[in-house]
């Protein structure tokens, strides 16, 4: 792989050529799902490639191929050029690189258990026994069970010398399942809505979900919504379990934090962003409670945000996101690090796959624990709602108003969890949101979850996140109003 | 591009290294770039080039895929051999049919030469040509320009040959001023047919006259929505149309299938002929797509049906099955949503008070049987007063049921081939609803 990364470089004019890095990636995928006691899908999928990516006169270029022939290796880098001063085209100013350190390194990320070490039966097995259990349950009109394992070899080299080979090694798992009843479809998911829980693991992470042992838990819930009663309107108490509370950060949090859609850059698809440059060190973004980092190191877990370096060659950092409720820093590149005064990027840069350019993207973007059990605070809650599991998420073009739905809600009265709650629903202003909580619980309620599917670029993207998180109560929150 | 010979040469080197009951081969892939502007300048120019080569072999009732992109005799062995392994570590699938034999298609061309060749030059040349217009209103543009050429081709062991090639060409662009923002995007196989300046000049239009936009309360209003934001919300309700789905109950149409759930208005089909739409004429299994009314007079009459799905529900497969497998089955992706004669400016000249709505953003299903929908406005919301527009509005959040909003249309415009953000393209017109729930307001 290295070879065809040296030989692509070597085809630039460095003369013409100020910066350029090559990335030749080779990915290998598994998916296996099961449906209602059956194999629903059993796939897996190989892909190798080179992307070029060239600052020739103070624009980028960028060209991609997965032909690796000599000639092939030449046009690529050739045309990666050709772009390059086309774009000159509509130029305003030149792009000026952060200085970034020369590195040589190799990194595998850590796994117990190789996922493609284990045989399509045994995968098929563990989905069909949780399958099974859940099909077991009264009422359950429909079980899907998946599994996905990825690993991805990156060779990272660029005309300042540096030279990187990482491999990252994901695995993910989930099953939903759903109750079809007097026109109404009720569903539940673990450990997450959306296909699971994926982490930076090997498939070490199956023994630890326990699908199996929590299939049959999950489908009653399914079942039993119908039964519930209908969210209330009105203002209320919330608490958050952790999953749903990783995808209000990704939302809330995680979004409006890229510096490139502060700066306008992912205007026309994604949008842009409250936090406008005068708002760094000037905003309480959330209450003294709220602490946030973005941090790609091993060292915060294995998350779908870590990493040794991104995809620019910047090693994994970690950064202050929200401190003590202070909007403390963005998400930044090399590109984009001088816009906040920095000069250097905060190592923020990943691509999906080698025919797309790195950008922006959430690392792994967590609230950081806080004191409470959640025994003691459910049982400090006189009227609230406890909803767990996302189902529907929306939020405006720069990142103010936000609206939620979860799978199950539990009504809270005098500290008592007392009926569930079908179709709960919550929305309202990030800022006000994120300042009206008052207890976060502590690490032994911390998990941190992977969102695999985050969606962002034109063309488009789709990127691992990861978003720990603890449950937390926020106070007079617009509860219900999907409904209204 | 790989043309259909050369794709038949691949299959019969593969076909060497198969012992399997049956194989089918898809080939899919080409060239496409992108130039990406904001700020007034291209930030990102992009292009890229590959193919992927996707197996399935058979064994009895037992099927799976492996997909390389790798083209050489060791990566042909190994790809076939992935696939086998999956298939033969499995229990058999009662439902899993025989693959087809050969089809035939009717002819659809959708390549032109010309949007092929487009080159980054004219790309940029374009881009400024439309910067140009926003900055001569003081605006800020930030938008794409993409064009490509991709190929897809499916063969078998049992003789089946399908094979398409089409180019596409996309312009898509927002302008900003310090107050208010518009869009305007347009999708087309023929980069001749689409005009980055009158794009630009329709966005900037849209975000001058919403400046200073005003907040007024959230409530149910007439509400008047473009195509792309008709679109963008009925694009959610297709997955459903799906005989898979409704066999699953997980479809909004379970139970449903016969009644008359839309107002008498509406009239929906699905049409891969038709002239203003997109893609091969053929599904994933190769079976050739049948153009199929879904909806007439506002009553629910088809659903699209897999060769498997079909025979289980006993009925005929409808040419809308994925490659299999896969657990979804099914759903029409060229749908043709019958339009009437209004125009957008008669709409508004019939409307006392209400609201327009350029564009929706992040749309997501909130209730899947009572089809309620959440979204945001974005790029361009206008009071309507007096069958006039009254200047801009700040951005709404909706909570609306799709089958209550296709109950209470009012007016139809002419279909037109439109592209949003949230669903694929499609033939639809702009409508004219007398209720639309919008639930909250936003900052801007």
């Amino acid at each position: 792989m290295k070879y065809y990364a040296e030989k692509a470089l070597s085809y630039l004019d460095r003369r013409e050529v100020s910066y350029a890095d090559v990335r030749v990636i080779e990915s290998r995928e598994r998916d296996i799902t099961t449906k209602n006691g059956k194999m629903g899908n059993a796939a897996s999928e190989e892909s190798l490639g080179i992307g070029v990516r060239a600052l020739v006169n103070g624009c980028w270029g960028f060209a991609s191929t997965d032909n690796l022939s000599p000639d092939s290796l030449a046009a690529v880098a050739h045309r990666a050029v050709e772009i390059a001063r086309a774009s000159a085209q509509a130029k305003k100013a030149d792009i000026v690189l952060a200085p970034e350190l020369k590195i040589v390194d190799t990194w595998v990320s850590p796994f117990k258990i190789d996922p493609f070490s284990t045989s399509v039966e045994q995968n098929l097995s563990l989905l069909l026994r949780a399958d099974a259990e859940a099909r077991a349950v009264k009422g359950i009109t429909l079980v899907e069970a998946s599994l996905h394992m990825r690993r991805v070899r990156q060779i990272f080299l660029s005309t300042e010398g540096s030279a990187i080979d990482q491999t990252r090694v994901v695995t993910g798992a989930g099953i939903e399942t759903f109750s079809f009843q007097n026109n109404d479809i009720q569903k539940r998911s673990y450990p997450n809505s959306f296909r699971g829980q994926y982490q930076l693991k090997g498939y070490e992470l199956l023994d630890e979900i326990r699908l199996v042992e929590t299939a049959r838990r999950i489908a009653e819930e399914a079942v039993g919504l119908h039964k519930a009663e209908q969210c209330p309107q009105g203002k209320r108490s919330v608490i958050l379990e952790s999953s749903q509370l990783g995808l209000q950060i990704h939302e809330s949090i995680g979004h409006p934090i890229e510096l490139d859609r502060v700066l306008g850059m992912e205007a026309n698809y994604a949008g842009t962003s409250f936090l406008t440059l005068d708002k760094l060190r000037n905003l309480r973004y959330g209450s003294e409670i709220v602490n946030v980092v973005a941090d790609a190191r091993l060292e915060h877990g294995p998350g779908l945000g870590t990493f040794a370096y991104d995809d620019e060659g910047v090693p994994a950092q970690r950064t202050d996101i929200i401190k003590d409720g202070q909007f403390t820093g963005y998400l930044s590149s090399r590109e984009t690090a001088a816009a906040i005064g920095e000069n250097r990027s905060n190592g923020t840069m990943r691509a999906d796959g080698w025919n797309r350019i790195p950008l922006i993207r959430m690392t792994n973007i967590s609230l950081l624990p806080g004191t409470w059990s959640l025994d003691d605070l459910i049982a400090s809650t006189d009227d609230g709602i406890l909803m767990e599991t996302n189902r529907s998420w929306s939020i405006d073009d720069r990142r103010y108003h936000f609206q939620f739905g979860c799978e199950l809600g539990w009504e809270i009265k005098n500290g008592k969890k007392v009926r569930m709650l079908k179709n709960p629903s919550y929305s309202g202003i990030t800022t006000e949101f994120w300042n009206s909580c008052d207890a976060i619980c502590d690490q032994n309620h911390w998990t941190l979850w992977g969102t695999p599917n985050c969606g962002k670029g034109q063309p488009s993207q789709t990127m691992g996140t990861g978003h720990g998180a603890a449950p937390a109560r926020f106070r007079n929150v617009t509860v219900g109003i999907a409904y209204a | 591009m790989l043309d259909k010979q050369r794709c038949q040469e691949i299959f019969a080197d593969l076909l060497k290294f198969s012992d399997a009951d049956e194989t089918e081969l898809l080939i899919g892939g080409g060239g496409s770039a992108l130039t990406r502007f904001a700020n007034n300048t291209i930030h990102q120019n992009v292009a890229e080039e590959g193919y992927s080569l996707s197996v399935r072999t058979s064994y009895g009732q037992r099927t799976a895929r492996a997909t390389t992109n790798k083209f050489d005799s060791e990566s042909l062995r190994r790809v076939v051999a992935e696939s086998s392994l999956l298939a033969r570590q499995q229990q058999p699938d009662p439902e899993l049919l025989p693959m087809p034999g050969p089809q035939s298609y009717p002819p659809v061309d959708r390549y032109f030469e010309n949007t092929a060749a487009v080159g980054p030059n004219q790309r940029a040349g374009v881009v400024a040509a439309a910067i140009r217009v926003a900055e001569k209103d003081g605006l800020t543009a930030a938008g794409t320009y993409s064009t490509g050429a991709g190929m897809h081709a499916l063969l078998n062991s049992r003789g089946l040959m399908a094979y398409y090639r089409g180019t596409q060409a996309e312009f898509s662009i927002t302008t900003m001023g310090s107050s208010s923002t518009g869009w305007a995007k347009k999708t087309a196989p023929d980069a001749r047919e689409i005009s980055g300046q009158a794009l630009a000049e329709r966005a900037t239009s849209i975000a001058t006259s919403s400046r200073a936009p005003k907040e007024i309360a959230p409530g149910s209003y007439v509400t008047i929505l473009t195509p792309a934001a008709v679109l963008d919300l009925v694009g959610f309700m297709f997955f459903d149309f799906s005989g898979q789905a409704v066999r699953d109950q997980r479809s909004f149409l379970t139970d449903r299938i016969g009644t008359k759930l839309f107002g008498a208005n509406i009239n929906i089909s699905d049409d891969v002929y038709h002239a203003l739409q997109f893609g091969p004429p053929f599904d994933g299994e190769g079976m050739c797509r049948r153009a199929l009314p879904l909806v007439e007079r506002g009553v629910i009459k088809n659903l699209a049906y897999a060769r498997a799905t079909a025979k289980a529900m006993g009925t005929e497969p409808t040419g809308h099955g994925f490659p299999l497998p896969n657990e979804i089955g099914e759903f029409p992706t060229n749908i043709v949503f019958a339009g009437g004669n209004s125009s957008v400016d008669e709409m508004i000249a019939s409307t006392a008070r209400g609201i327009l709505v350029t564009r929706l953003w992040y749309i997501r299903e909130v209730d899947p049987y009572k089809k309620i929908l959440t979204g945001m406005t974005r790029d361009g919301t206008f009071l309507v007063e007096n069958g006039k527009i009254a200047g801009g509005i700040r951005n709404f959040r909706f909570n609306e049921s799709l089958i209550e909003m296709l109950n209470s249309v009012e007016m139809l415009g002419a279909p037109e081939r439109a592209s949003g953000e949230e669903s694929f393209p499609m033939v639809v017109p702009s409508l004219k609803v007398s209720s639309f729930h919008f639930s909250e307001v936003t900052k801007f």
